[in-house]
């Protein structure tokens, strides 16, 4: 059975975690995620979960720590300034290893800033906003569709790692209405179970869910299997789009609602007989390093990164190909979006 | 002098009294030394707190939420589900593990700052939803984990590391009754305030434990017991001064009672 | 006949017991314990440094105020 509904990117993520058997999400109101929080009070109360608006965007991050703790899927969402208030907690997630999905649609920064897209939050979502040495896996979609699949992946991937997964999306692919289509068997969630969960110690010793560990050297143990948890991830969670023909000689890299304007500059570069590729990151922690270095190593000569940003996921590229090739970085601040003209215009210019 | 001739009188042989032992130590209580410091209040807050688990036969379904604070570590302690919240956050954190698991008992289990300070909005804002968990509230004015600094709850004059001349409430404003602030709430269904400076004010305490957790057995709603504490080592006095002072002076700005029920 | 048995090594010294002892039964120790503090001990039936509360001198009668109070729940007492 499948239908085919237009929705707005927001809705399409609200839809995705319903799909995953989401039945608890907490948040606050904040532009551009507005029609997501919405969408969620609405659907929660359709399949009997638990809708809470929270008093901040800090009480929320909480509720979904305690809702997770109690083995329950959970989600909360926010944009830029509200996911800089999440941080701390998610933090304390990663630390205590629990699933959860946390949704950030990106706005202009810093401080305030305004309500139009931006992509800003790379560092705050690929390093680590939070303090400690933690990893949140990250996936950035770049359309409607993507925001519903990645989202309700996201759940399973939580569960399996016991981790915290992020969405990376923006205000643009938040509020554009797309077609999405939803075949019923392509979302069926993988239930993993959940022995450490916080249920009431009835016929086993009790749980504690802490990321706390005073005891000489247990907290450093603790971190030591945090990063071969990470690495895991590493070796196996790597997802990118890559058009990439052999004779290519610059590769654009760009993600989420950057990448199709990047998409539609390299075909029309193209067109004009030029050389170009993209190379499109979805994981954009773990990032997709090796796919960039062996395009490099395999003779691509210049890479040109498009974000819109002061430049934050260009320093990635540049650590991929270790100086091997060029690197070049088109960006847009503060709300700009990058036009299809502008990037060929770049693209023609390494040409 | 003559000897007595003395006949051994044959007694009947006395039965040995059993001795039984009048307090035992609640089965959700782990037998193991405490990190608090003497005359800590914590210590028998803990053991309040699991005794009236085990007069309710709970263990089993409980899920306790320990705080940042002295009491950071309580899981240690006590021998049942518990979580971690960050600092504050432990209304929030409860407000979800009972949502998702309304079987379960859900309490808290936070000092003056955790519940006065950083999280003054979580608290409010449980007790205004009218969350159906207990809030064990030890207030004893003052931070101890970080060193004695200033609570909310800290009395005028009070001098504490960061109120070197005393507590000036033209500079640091007047401690807080959360209690009565959260009384105004309609969604607040049990308030009590108590102490743990003498034995008498002990039996009290737990039975005002007792009836919160029953507040909740019965889905009553909100409940929440503010338990006045002794910190003597950050108070800069012995535990028994430390008791005396809660007695003579703390009690007298934080009147011992029922602020309300049902 | 009532009494009551402090673990020594696990006392803290707090005294709380002392105070809320009706009958001034208990005392401080004069040797150092585990811990280096000098301990609270039952000085059972006879009259403790510290004036009685209720004028009673003497008998313990497992009341159990020692126990309820001890923040370290280390004293048992036997009726």
């Amino acid at each position: 059975m499948s239908r085919k509904i237009l929705m707005c990117g927001n809705e399409a993520c609200g839809e995705g975690a319903i799909l995953a058997g989401c039945k608890f999400y907490a948040g606050y109101p904040i532009t551009p995620q507005n029609e997501l929080i919405a969408y969620m009070a609405k659907r929660m109360s359709e399949i009997n979960g638990v809708f809470i608006q929270a008093e901040s965007e800090l009480a929320a991050i909480s509720m979904v720590f305690g809702a997770a703790a109690a083995g329950e899927r959970a989600m909360t969402s926010s944009s830029s300034p509200g996911v800089s208030l999440k941080q701390e907690g998610i933090s304390y997630i990663a630390g205590a290893q629990l699933p959860c999905v946390i949704v950030n649609m990106q706005r202009g920064g810093p401080g305030l800033g305004n309500i139009a897209p931006g992509q800003s939050d790379y560092f705050q979502s690929v390093k680590g906003g939070g303090h400690g040495d933690y990893k949140v896996i990250v996936f950035a979609p770049s359309s409607a569709q993507e925001l519903l699949d990645y989202t309700f992946l996201a759940f399973d991937m939580a569960d399996k790692y016991r981790n915290p997964v992020l969405i990376l999306g923006d205000g643009l692919l938040g509020q554009m209405m797309e077609p999405v289509t939803i075949i019923k068997e392509n979302y069926k969630p993988h239930v993993t179970e959940k022995p450490w969960a916080l249920t009431g110690c009835k016929g086993r010793k009790p749980n504690i869910v802490r990321s706390f560990f005073l005891g000489e050297g247990a907290l450093e143990e603790h971190n030591k299997r945090l990063q071969q948890k990470y690495q895991t991830i590493a070796n196996s969670e790597i997802r990118a789009q890559i058009i990439n023909p052999k004779d290519s000689e610059i590769v654009v890299v760009a993600y989420g609602s950057v990448a199709r304007t990047a998409k539609a500059a390299v075909e029309r570069a193209r067109a004009k007989g030029i050389k170009a590729g993209l190379i499109r990151p979805i994981s954009l922690w773990p990032f997709p390093s090796k796919i960039i270095k062996d395009a490099s190593l395999a003779g691509r000569k210049k890479f040109l990164v498009i974000e819109m940003s002061s430049g934050q996921m260009v320093e990635d590229v540049m650590l991929a190909v270790n100086g091997k090739s060029e690197v070049d970085f088109y960006g847009r601040m503060g709300g700009g979006i990058p036009t299809e003209e502008e990037v060929l215009a770049r693209i023609e210019a390494l040409a | 002098m003559k000897k007595k001739n003395r006949k051994k009188i044959k007694r009947p042989a006395q039965k040995k009294v059993e001795e039984k032992l009048v307090l035992s130590r609640p089965e959700s209580m782990r037998d193991i030394d405490m990190h608090y410091c003497a005359g800590c209040g914590h210590s028998i807050i803990h053991r309040l707190v699991c005794e009236v688990i085990d007069e309710f036969k709970i263990r089993e379904r409980v899920i306790g939420i320990a705080p940042v604070g002295c009491a950071v570590i309580a899981y240690e302690y006590w021998d049942f589900d518990v979580s971690e919240a960050a600092h504050g956050r432990t209304p929030a954190v409860a407000t979800a593990i009972k949502r998702v698991r309304p079987d379960n008992i859900v309490f808290t289990y936070q000092g003056d700052g955790d519940l006065a300070a950083i999280g003054t909005a979580e608290i409010i804002h449980a007790a205004n939803r009218g969350e159906n968990i207990t809030v064990i509230f030890v207030n004893n004015g003052v931070y101890g984990m970080t060193g004695g600094q200033m609570a909310p709850t800290t009395l005028a004059g009070q001098k504490t590391s960061t109120t070197i001349a005393g507590r000036s409430l033209k500079n640091d404003g007047y401690p807080l009754k959360i209690m009565e602030m959260l009384a105004v709430l309609p969604g607040t269904r049990y308030l009590e305030r108590v102490s743990v400076h003498s034995a008498q004010e002990v039996f009290r305490a737990k039975r005002a434990i007792h009836k919160a957790f029953k507040t909740q057995i019965e889905n009553k709603g909100f409940s929440m017991v503010e338990v006045l504490s002794m910190c003597p080592t950050y108070w800069g006095m012995a535990p028994v001064q430390a008791a005396e002072r809660i007695k003579s002076d703390v009690s007298l700005f934080y009147p011992i009672g029922v602020v309300k029920s049902y | 006949m009532p009494k009551i048995k402090i673990n020594r090594d696990r006392c803290k010294g707090c005294y709380l017991c002392i105070v809320n002892c009706p009958n001034s039964l208990i005392k401080i120790e004069d040797k150092l314990n585990a811990k280096g503090v000098k301990a609270a001990v039952f000085s059972g039936g006879k009259p403790a440094r510290l004036k009685s509360k209720s004028g009673l001198a003497g008998k313990c009668t497992g009341c159990a105020m020692c126990a309820i109070i001890c923040p370290e729940f280390i004293i048992e007492v036997y009726k």
